[in-house]
């Protein structure tokens, strides 16, 4: 499979959020400002692209080698958790205004499914070391570019007369699911 | 310890008042993701209770034992290992499942549902009273998957568990058993819920107003 391929239906085609339902609490929460989703977006394409690199590593040069193939998820979800508190910290001392940004955003995005199944997956479908950094890559621009469509309606949203019972998260997943119809539109492409 | 809620309370409060999907939208992924048919959405229901069930027995139990500045690290860790039990389970003994739920199953780490209820509940309380906690949410989770596998399988293939219930004349919503089927039918059902909570607790309160106007 070669790399445009890979990078196009996991940023369109099958869109984390909106194909694979990963990633849907940050979508939920955190897309009703474009400003914020753009923030948000931005810190998990990059925590994406270094853990596609680490998970890799870790999970070929540690894991199949030892034969130890049953620790992948403790040792996934660890390295994920120490990752981001190290993006964090590097954040921190090399660049203030990004920090600022994405500041509050960095400690959700261990618990954000998007992350670990990004991981599951380039292992599920046996990527070489450049097809997951291509897939991490897209997975990322498809994430962010679900949260900054979605937080665009929602902005327009709050000028909406939306019926009660509706208001807040039933209206979101209803929008949602309109993305989602628009979405499966890119679905013959590949 | 007297504003503590009472064994039965503890464990009524997840089935629907603190439901952990329809109320406090946790665990949204896997709801969304294995309920195009209400087997997958019972399995993975029953999965992640499993997972609840025992993590919560584990962190109850370790409570005093692990050190506050490294719990989440931990948390994750007996949660990352009881998935891994429940996952090769799956793949031993009921292939099929585990094939269909993929890599939802090893996601079960990562529902804010379990981590959610670890970190305000079991941290804090004794074996039984999480344990209770627990088996109350995850039975609220299962009812939740199974009413969206339901609807979703009823209209999207004319079936309930695998069992044909509609006829030939009916002509399957393909959109149902497809993702954006799971965003609508799960928006409808919020909001259904919010009616139901907002008709039954006012009820008798706007039936006063009229009497006095």
């Amino acid at each position: 499979m070669n790399y445009f391929l890979i990078f196009f239906s996991a940023a369109i085609v099958n869109n984390f959020v909106l194909s694979y339902f990963l990633g849907i609490c940050p979508f939920v929460g955190v897309s009703k400002r474009v400003s914020s989703a753009v923030s948000m977006g931005m810190a998990v394409t990059f925590v994406m692209l270094i853990t596609s690199v680490v998970t890799w590593l870790i999970y070929h040069l540690i894991l199949v080698p030892f034969e130890v193939e049953i620790l992948e998820y403790v040792s996934f979800i660890l390295v994920i958790a120490s990752l981001v508190q190290l993006v964090e910290m590097f954040i921190r001392k090399v660049s203030k205004p990004l920090y600022d940004t994405l500041g509050i955003y960095l400690p959700l995005i261990t618990t954000n499914c998007a992350i670990l199944g990004l991981a599951l997956f380039s292992v599920l479908r046996e990527y070489s070391f450049m097809e997951s950094v291509v897939f991490g890559l897209g997975a990322g621009v498809g994430f962010t570019l679900a949260l900054v469509i979605m937080a665009g309606i929602r902005e327009e949203l709050e000028l909406a007369p939306v019926p009660k019972y509706f208001q807040g998260a039933g209206i979101t997943m209803i929008v949602a699911g309109g993305l989602a119809l628009a979405f499966m539109g890119f679905a013959g492409m590949i | 310890m007297s504003t503590q809620l009472s064994l039965k309370a503890e464990f009524v409060k997840g089935l629907w008042r603190e439901n952990p999907v329809l109320a406090s939208l946790l665990g949204l992924c896997p709801t969304l993701a294995v309920t195009n048919a209400a087997m997958n959405g019972l399995a993975m229901g029953l999965a992640t209770t499993f997972v609840l069930l025992m993590s919560s027995l584990m962190i109850s139990a370790l409570r005093n034992f692990i050190p506050y500045q490294v719990r989440i690290a931990g948390y994750i860790v007996i949660i990352a290992t009881f998935v891994t039990v429940a996952d090769r389970f799956l793949a031993a003994f009921l292939p099929e499942i585990s094939a269909t739920l993929g890599p939802y199953i090893p996601l079960i780490v990562v529902n804010c549902l379990i981590l959610g209820r670890q970190e305000a509940f079991s941290s804090r309380n004794g074996i039984g009273r999480s344990l209770l906690d627990s088996l109350g949410m995850g039975l609220g989770f299962i009812f939740v998957l199974v009413a969206l596998g339901i609807i979703r399988e009823t209209l999207g293939s004319g079936s309930i568990f695998g069992v044909t219930v509609l006829g030939d004349w009916f002509t399957p919503w393909m959109v149902m058993i497809l993702p954006p089927g799971a965003f609508l039918t799960l928006g409808i059902l919020i909001a259904l819920a919010n009616w139901y909570n907002d008709s039954s607790s006012t009820t008798p309160r706007s039936t006063d107003k009229k009497a006095i106007s």
